[in-house]
């Protein structure tokens, strides 16, 4: 074990080696995010946080190689601009309910727009295809410890809190009435996607993030029975769609996020399909 | 079958102090500036009555739940309940929400449900065995025990209702309040409904959101009848004439709607 992660810390790791690590090492925070995303449906929030990390980006890149603002690297300026973006929705939408998705379209554009546009004025070379299409050479080891710190932030309290977490998805409005601070809840929901969005962003890319994050968690919930248990089974999912596309995309030279989530899809369906077919003997049998 | 285990406590209504558990004085509530949803609304309900809150779609039922809840705050005016704010009083309040307004497909099994009743304000949210027992009692109680491990989203629309009336007990609620319960579910299931909701009204005040009249006549004792006025009606004396003033336009539904399942003696459990 002890030996596996010191091989994992080598400087000479490949490049495919990393961004295979990384994906196995972020199943864990996958999976429960993923469900939670899938359950509470704020899979449009987290795809308008991902948008707004590319405002982020552009922003950052800006003030780096203009202003000469050492600190503020891609990486800063994707959290920055995903974790706003989530917020500002989630701030929203428990405001205004009925203001939500515009809201949600307006961030998106926005935050692509502000992107393309200080992209555009930064100097220098930027991979605008790697940061939307993805490019896990882009993947660096910062990125691995990054990857165990977002472990720690989101499966501790998901397993501490699990029962709250439980209620407050199922019927926030129940949960609120039995005390719990459900708008609390939201909100960290929403900013701990926000940073499973960034963290993937160099696997898949921003604009096929969001399938990364609710494929494995769909198909998880087509048979599994309890929220713990789409966790884990979303988390396995994640590992296996995320080692399986960045394999075959090397072997066939094909660009590995597509791959990712094509083999993703793919399962998905093959899950529904079945479940769908489970479900409809179930309810010719008994009835509503 | 629900079991009358629970049933033959019927001591509550009728010996207990007939204070008033909700007091509801020169209410407004708006949800926008300048238009009131619910105007001057004052009314009280007795401990131990069963009541039953009436009116037409978009009369302010659903608004005035969520005030007596304290999810809603009003523009003006005040309500007590236990003596005390919406807020402070949930402990000791029940609610069952529709179940079609919840995530069909959900994760979750019936106990997770019924223990959701048990959460309390503590920091962790855990379940003690005392709340595991106060759970499967609850759900003994609706007559569901049997389907604990089942999946909530594989049960009949009759069986989640009565999965979230038994989270609403799980609680040990003195209040309990219930969004439209026979609302989309089977006959066969309303039949069995009106026979546990007997038995609850004898040990709890409990207040039914219909928009079906018959219900009226269902064992209840007090209408309120809701339509931006509220109105407090004996459910004895409450006629077709103060329908139409409610409804504002003529209720001949009263008549053939729908009747009434329940043998409604006020007496015994008939249910096995």
């Amino acid at each position: 074990m002890i030996d596996f992660f010191h091989q994992l810390f080598q400087p000479e790791m490949s490049f495919l080696h990393l961004a295979l690590v990384l994906g196995v090492l972020a199943s864990p925070a996958l999976g429960v995010i993923g469900t939670l995303v899938v359950t509470r449906r704020i899979s449009s929030i987290a795809g308008a946080g991902a948008h707004a990390a590319l405002g982020g980006v552009g922003i950052a890149l800006y003030l780096q190689r203009v202003l000469l603002w050492s600190w503020c690297t891609a990486t800063v300026g994707a959290v920055a601009g995903a974790v706003a973006a989530a917020l500002l929705v989630g701030v929203v939408s428990l405001s205004a309910r009925e203001r939500e998705d515009t809201v949600i379209a307006v961030v998106w554009a926005l935050g692509m727009s502000l992107g393309l546009l200080f992209l555009d004025k930064t100097p220098g070379y930027v991979d605008l295809q790697g940061y939307l299409f993805g490019n896990i050479l882009l993947v660096t080891k910062n990125d691995l410890w990054m990857t165990l710190a977002l472990n720690a932030v989101v499966v501790i309290p998901a397993v501490v809190f699990y029962n709250p977490l439980l209620a407050t998805c199922f019927d926030g409005t129940f949960a609120v009435l039995r005390g719990v601070r459900t708008s609390l809840f939201y909100l960290v929901l929403l900013a701990l996607t926000a940073l499973t969005v960034v963290l993937l962003i160099n696997v898949v890319g921003i604009v096929l993030v969001i399938a990364l994050l609710t494929l494995p968690a769909a198909a998880a919930g087509c048979f599994t029975r309890h929220l713990w248990s789409m966790m884990v089974c979303s988390g396995i999912l994640s590992a296996l769609f995320i080692s399986a596309g960045l394999l075959l995309s090397f072997y066939f030279s094909l660009p590995s996020g597509p791959v990712i989530v094509l083999a993703a899809a793919l399962v998905y369906v093959i899950a529904l399909f079945f479940s769908s077919r489970r479900r409809g003997e179930k309810s010719s049998a008994g009835g509503n | 079958m629900p079991s009358a285990r629970h049933c033959s406590k019927g001591s509550g209504r009728n010996d207990r102090q007939m204070d008033n558990i909700i007091e509801v004085e020169n209410l407004d509530f708006g949800y926008e500036a300048g238009s009131l949803t619910l105007e001057n609304v004052s009314f009280s309900v007795p401990r131990g009555s069963a009541g039953c809150i009436v009116g037409p779609n978009g009369g302010g039922k659903s608004t005035l739940l969520k005030l007596l809840l304290g999810l809603l705050v009003p523009v003006s005016g005040e309500i007590r309940i236990f003596g005390t704010t919406p807020v402070a009083a949930r402990e000791k309040v029940g609610y069952m929400p529709q179940y079609h307004k919840l995530d069909a497909a959900f994760p979750v099994s019936v106990l997770e449900v019924a223990l959701m009743g048990r959460m309390r304000r503590n920091f962790w949210g855990r379940y003690s065995k005392a709340d595991r027992i106060a759970a499967l009692e609850a759900l003994d109680e609706m007559g569901i025990a049997d389907l604990e491990k089942r999946s909530f989203s594989a049960l009949s629309g009759g069986q989640r209702q009565r999965v979230l009336i038994a989270r609403a007990l799980a609680g040990q609620p003195e209040l309990l309040l219930l969004d439209e319960p026979t609302a989309n579910i089977d006959p066969g299931a309303e039949e069995q409904f009106h026979g546990a909701l007997e038995c609850l009204r004898k040990r709890m005040t409990v207040l039914t959101v219909s928009h079906d009249l018959g219900f009226v006549s269902c064992g209840n004792d007090l209408v309120i009848c809701v339509n931006r006025f509220v109105s407090l009606h004996e459910a004895a004396t409450f006629t077709a004439e103060a329908a139409n003033a409610v409804y504002h336009h003529d209720v001949d539904m009263i008549k053939h709607t729908h009747h009434c399942f329940c043998n409604c003696t006020g007496g015994e459990c008939h249910h096995d």
